[in-house]
């Protein structure tokens, strides 16, 4: 409405206006169908009890808010299931987060760097990336079948007298999340690595250059210019991969076979969410409670992604050049 | 010794350091795949006697029993997945680029929210309304079907923010102006002029949307259960349930490689695309 007068002073852009509507058409009608309704349902599911006994189907029926309340009810041994499924997702997401960003920071570091210089940056920066594109579930299928009982990890760690026949990676907390945080690393630090390289080099280069000349060494470039420059994207890359990290669920699912080995431990808030989806123990009210929890955890961390991309976007179509002056200005 | 050799010293040891890390890094990365691949030449004999890095030579046989195999059709899984795949791939750039286009290029009431509405969906997961998505499709009687699996594909936001950014930097409005006054319908437009013009995002877009599309595993795993429509990565996480002590390993191993042998090969193909996709993706500034 505010923008009418501006409209009514282009004939042009008024006369084409219809043809806008026309374009995007096909991308609503297909997000209301099939995420926007589904969304709504999955919400309005929450509030009916709606779930199967063996061949008996109960519900639906309006429970209210009962789904919730049964979700935070302790288990007879006192656990919280869906806070330990929270739990769970976060210490697996954080294990393999910390030295993603860690060995990313620094490969963006030195690949940036000129006094480095390094050789074989596109092969290495292939090789890293790869494992980005592997399918998650084949990944995991490999790393199981590498270290299952039969497997070659196993057996030539018994021809090392290292371990005997009883042994069973698959038994031990600390080796099933250490392997579930390690596939995550190794699929994201080669992505995470790129993106920071791109951030990297889109800081103003004269500043690197006067930092050394004011005689600053590598360290205090590093935390007084590198870093705080950075972060920004260095932010907007963890908060999505946090994101990414509350929707894990390929990787420990095929590991696992769904189980969550060892004893839930593995379990993620996906996983919970997927066995109440289908099959024997389908109950789509837990499913709709869990959903509109995880619904509600990205949607905080979203806001934050949304909040710094408008105001990315916002900055780069308003003024691109002051503010680029403003900033050497202020570091020089 | 003076400053200066001392100095040029310092720098060699850092750069050897350097080059160790990424050597080891990159040794990681495909180390799993090696093994993979020389698992997949050996006989199930053999793997059972233990670990080597040398390949052996039953790689084919190998081939022709994972091809061949009666309760894994992973020929079929991976034409089931190919056409999945693709379709979603044409459609989630073509009508990407068309709603950006639409955004773009035209003026219209309400334009500013629909931008600032695609941007605030980006970010939440498909999981998070696969409960309804699940009980609307069966109302729908299209479980078991692939509509579900391509059609959302038009609704693609990020595709779309992607496109958006293109387009600011490389499609000048004076264009759309010339083609307008020769006479040219905004449809027609679009495809031959504007289209051709983003060519090298669409492409990336293509690739990575093909991909995802591909490794897709939680929504197909919930909609198909037909033995002759299931996806490559259902087949795969079926693998993991069956009983494994029974398995031929050999075949195993080949299975996991056709997995994900359609992808890397694109990769090794397009690998410096994909890596300038990335990094346009990410700058924002």
């Amino acid at each position: 409405m505010k923008k009418q007068p501006e409209m009514q002073g282009r004939v042009k852009s008024i006369s084409y206006a219809k043809w806008g509507y026309i374009f995007i058409i096909p991308f609503f009608i297909v997000y209301i169908l099939f995420t926007l309704v589904p969304q709504f349902l999955t919400v309005y599911n929450s509030f009916f009890e709606n779930y199967r006994i063996g061949l008996t189907q109960v519900g639906p029926n309006y429970v209210g808010l009962e789904n919730y309340k049964a979700l935070f009810t302790p288990q007879s041994d006192g656990t919280i299931l869906i806070l330990k499924y929270t739990a769970n997702t976060f210490i697996l997401w954080i294990i393999g987060a910390i030295p993603q960003f860690v060995i990313a920071m620094l490969l963006a570091v030195f690949f940036t760097s000129g006094r480095l210089n390094i050789k074989g940056q596109g092969f290495f920066k292939t090789v890293i990336y790869m494992p980005n594109l592997i399918m998650a579930a084949a990944f995991s299928m490999l790393i199981y079948t590498l270290f299952s009982k039969v497997g070659p990890i196993q057996l030539f760690l018994e021809h090392q007298g290292i371990i005997d026949k009883t042994f069973d990676f698959f038994a031990y907390r600390v080796s099933v999340r250490g392997m579930i945080a390690f596939m995550n690393f190794i699929m994201w630090f080669g992505n995470t690595t790129i993106v920071l390289m791109a951030g990297i080099m889109g800081i103003d280069q004269s500043l690197f250059e006067s930092a050394t000349i004011d005689g600053a060494n590598a360290w205090q470039v590093f935390f007084k210019v590198t870093l705080p420059l950075l972060m920004p994207i260095f932010v907007y890359c963890f908060i999505t991969a946090m994101i990414g990290g509350i929707q894990m669920f390929d990787v420990p699912q095929v590991l696992t076979k769904g189980d969550g080995l060892p004893n839930e431990t593995t379990r993620t808030l996906v996983m919970y969410l997927n066995r109440y989806l289908s099959g024997a123990s389908r109950n789509y009210g837990a499913a709709g409670a869990i959903s509109v929890i995880i619904f509600i955890m990205t949607g905080v961390l979203g806001f934050v992604v949304y909040k710094m991309l408008a105001a990315q976007y916002q900055e780069k179509r308003s003024a691109p050049k002051y503010h680029r002056r403003r900033q050497r200005g202020e570091n020089a | 010794m003076s400053e200066n050799t001392k100095g040029r010293i310092k720098l060699l040891l850092l750069r050897i350091v350097v080059y160790a890390i990424l050597i080891i890094l990159s040794a990681l990365c495909l180390f799993f795949f090696y093994l993979m691949v020389v698992n997949a030449s050996r006989s199930n004999a053999e793997l059972a006697k233990g670990f080597t890095l040398i390949p052996s030579g039953n790689f084919f046989t190998n081939l022709k029993n994972a091809w061949n195999d009666a309760s894994i059709n992973i020929p079929r899984g991976m034409l089931n997945s190919l056409i999945i795949a693709l379709s979603t791939a044409v459609l989630t750039t073509y009508f990407s680029a068309l709603t950006a286009y639409g955004v773009h290029v035209y003026d219209f009431k309400g334009k500013n929210l629909i931008f600032t509405f695609i941007m605030a969906i980006m970010m939440i997961p498909a999981q998070v309304s696969a409960l309804g998505f699940v009980q609307l499709m069966n109302k729908f009687n299209l479980t078991n079907n692939y509509i579900p699996l391509i059609i959302p594909g038009i609704a693609a936001p990020v595709v779309f923010f992607y496109m958006k950014q293109y387009m600011e930097s490389v499609l000048p409005l004076d264009v759309i102006d010339a083609a307008r006054v020769d006479g040219s319908s905004e449809f027609r437009t679009f495809n031959t002029i504007v289209l051709p013009m983003l060519k090298p995002a669409i492409a990336v877009q293509m690739i990575f949307s093909f991909v995802s599309s591909w490794n897709n595993y939680f929504i197909p795993a919930l909609l198909l259960d037909k033995a002759e429509l299931k996806t490559v990565p259902i087949m795969i996480a079926q693998l993991r349930s069956a009983d494994y002590s029974k398995f031929d390993m050999g075949k195993v191993y080949m299975f996991i490689l056709l997995a994900i042998l359609p992808v890397m090969i694109t990769y090794i193909i397009l690998s410096k695309s994909i890596i300038k996709g990335v990094t346009a993706g990410s700058v924002k500034g």
